[in-house]
């Protein structure tokens, strides 16, 4: 697998050597510019993003960590039998019991709140 | 009658009896690099060429057609120009990680190769966590994307990033749930032992309408999870330019495109062995004659012809559907697949549990 | 010295040498993508003691999970090398007593420890040792397993208070 693995690097490594060697290489004004619809960059590319990114990742951490349990349990449910059964149904339904909760409270609702831009822009025009 | 089985046999026999134990395993490693490392190259081309004639079909145009014999030769010709591109690292950019990203988002594609069973007695690594394995290395290329979203100082490129990575790791979940409901099936997370657990028939019909419910949630999982269309968020063209890969160029490019495509490949192959039994034929009840007819059908055919029909169903869906909006997509995972797909491994355990699939 | 000895000592240069970059690297990505190589050092060291399934486990959770969550914190606070603060001297001299005295603690319980001479064997593992693992974890531990998803619960729910402001 080690052996695999670093003859893939050195193929890689190969090909973008290949590619550097052939292609051409010239350093105008514009060349190395990053991309922005083909006028100046405004600002820094370091975005600050929303922090539903961050919830999207730590639910997926949870839920990622619940998964490993239940592939312990998929692997023996022959043996287990119902006690395991009812063991992991009520870890799953405890979840999705939340997910539920969450789901109605709006934490699931990713992205720009419309009901409450709507609301503010009635206050405003009216 | 043609089989890769006696083929490798015979020359791994021929090996062992020329050179001595140690040498032998050598040349043995050395020869299947090479296999897998032409075979990617193959893939890449005719997946390319593939995902155009079909657009092409679906728009009722003809596609490449000028390079070679109805246009075959057109992705070798593209990648020859795509090697002798220049280059370019953008002002700003972090250097290393920049070249970085391109090997990770490969090498992960590469590994995940291993444990797939291209025929009967064709496989390279046949692991005891098969399937885990998958979805272990399968999470890397997620690091990959970031990775190269956020070297390139470019707001489309982390943009693009973003959005990938929360949707890989999003569908990710559901692709999984579905995977360990063929796993409670089967009974083993081995890639072979899943195979060999469909010899009676595939867990697609077998497993009544929660398996048909698991594949279903595989497929647009597995959509999500390789950012093809309607769920191309990532690189959505009239957003985003080209998402994440928006400042790489020439060669490096080239790698992030073929890797998209060896990902393709690879989710249809796995989706094909979990759930369409792999290489194993058609079987039907006790058909004795139509059974014996499929027999003569090579495995190495159907595992390919199980394989590309996904990928057929996978190009289908671009043309079809329309791109999703970021909270669409988002909320269509969390909101209705995982909960779907947690209910639908309770009911597959309770078919297990009594025994009531075929 | 036989192959699983060389790859041990392997995996362990690669795992502190790593480690090491974690914390003097000064920008916070470069130290996340150290932090994985760092991970995948040990699921090497777990695979190497014949413990495929915690390997595979510590990549998916720590490599894959936890790290993309790190990569998205980081990037949504806008750390970068350039706006990480000048930190305290007095700050710095209370980290490394801190440290110094976590890492004495530690060698002293390792002195304590008894080592049971089992050696790292390259054998194919066998599945029957996961499946012994979910039965410990659903006969034996069936309780403590059920609290976990409380953990789980408490979790999400601070996650949505967190998220949502």
């Amino acid at each position: 697998m080690l052996l695999y693995a670093g003859l893939v690097v050195f193929l890689l490594a190969a090909i973008l050597l290949l590619s550097y060697l052939l292609g051409q290489h010239h350093h105008d004004r514009a060349t190395n510019k990053p991309y922005e619809g083909g006028i100046e960059q405004t600002g820094s590319a370091r975005l600050r993003f929303s922090a539903q990114f961050y919830l999207v990742a730590m639910l997926f951490v949870i839920f990622d960590v619940e998964a490993v349990f239940i592939i312990l349990w998929a692997l023996g449910f022959y043996e287990l039998g119902w006690p395991g059964y009812i063991g992991v149904a009520i870890f799953i339904a405890q979840l999705v019991v939340v997910l539920i909760y969450e789901w109605g409270i709006g934490a699931l609702d990713i992205g720009l709140n419309v009901k409450k831009i709507m609301k503010k822009y009635k206050q405003l025009t009216s | 009658m043609f089989s890769l089985e006696t083929i490798t046999n015979s020359i791994q026999q021929w090996l062992y009896s020329t050179f001595n134990p140690t040498m032998a395993l050598i040349l043995e490693c050395a020869i299947v690099m090479l296999l897998v490392i032409g075979l990617f190259a193959v893939l890449g081309l005719v997946l390319v060429l593939m995902e155009r004639k079909v657009a092409a079909r679906m728009q009722i145009r003809l596609g490449p057609n000028r390079v070679g014999p109805r246009g075959m030769l057109q992705t070798a010709a593209d990648t020859l120009k795509l090697m002798m591109k220049e280059g370019l690292t953008p002002d700003g950019a972090d250097k290393f990680l920049f070249n970085l990203a391109p090997f990770i988002v490969m090498i992960a594609a590469m590994l995940i190769m291993a444990p797939i069973a291209f025929a009967k007695g064709f496989q390279i690594w046949d692991i005891n966590i098969g399937v885990l394995y998958v979805s272990a290395v399968s999470s890397v290329s997620v690091i990959g994307i970031l990775m190269a979203g956020w070297a390139s100082n470019n707001k489309y490129s982390l943009l693009g990033a973003m959005r990938s990575g929360a949707q890989i790791v999003s569908y990710e979940l559901s692709a999984g749930l579905s995977i360990i409901s063929i796993v409670v099936l089967a009974g083993s997370l081995q890639v072979s032992d899943i195979i060999a657990s469909q010899q009676t028939g595939w867990w697609l019909f077998r497993g009544h309408i929660p398996a048909l419910i698991a594949f279903v949630i595989f497929i647009i999982a597995v959509t999500a999870e390789t950012n093809r269309a309607p769920f191309d968020l990532a690189e959505a063209e009239s957003e985003l330019t080209a998402g994440f890969h928006t400042e790489y160029s020439g060669m490096r490019f080239a790698l992030f495109f073929l890797a998209e495509y060896i990902n393709i490949f690879i989710v249809c192959a796995i989706g094909a062995t979990l759930f369409l039994g792999g290489w194993m034929p058609l079987h039907i009840g006790n058909w004795d004659d139509f059974n014996r007819i499929m027999d003569y059908i090579p495995s190495s055919l159907w595992f390919l012809g199980k394989t590309f029909c996904l990928i057929f169903l996978i190009m289908w869906f671009r043309w079809t559907f329309p791109r999703l909006r970021v909270d669409q997509l988002l909320s269509l995972e969390w909101k209705y697949l995982l909960p779907i797909s947690m209910f639908n491994l309770l009911l597959i355990t309770l078919i297990a549990i009594m025994g009531w699939h075929f | 010295m036989d192959i699983s000895q060389v790859l041990f000592y392997a995996l362990s240069a690669m795992a502190l040498g790593s480690a090491i970059m974690v914390v003097i690297s000064r920008n916070p990505v470069h130290s996340v993508l150290w932090l994985i190589i760092t991970f995948f050092a040990i699921s090497g060291h777990y695979i190497l003691m014949n413990a495929q399934f915690l390997g595979i486990v510590n990549l998916i959770v720590y490599a894959g999970a936890i790290m993309v969550l790190f990569l998205f914190v980081i990037m949504l606070m806008n750390l970068n090398a350039e706006t990480e603060p000048q930190k305290n001297k007095w700050l710095k001299l209370a980290g490394v007593v801190a440290g110094g005295c976590l890492l004495l603690v530690l060698v002293a319980a390792l002195k304590q420890a008894e080592v049971k001479g089992k050696v790292a064997m390259l054998e194919t593992g066998d599945i029957g040792l996961i499946r012994n693992l979910g039965k410990a974890l659903f006969t034996d531990f069936v309780v403590p397993f059920e609290i976990s998803s409380i953990l789980f619960l408490s979790a999400m729910v601070g996650a949505v208070v967190i998220g949502k402001k």
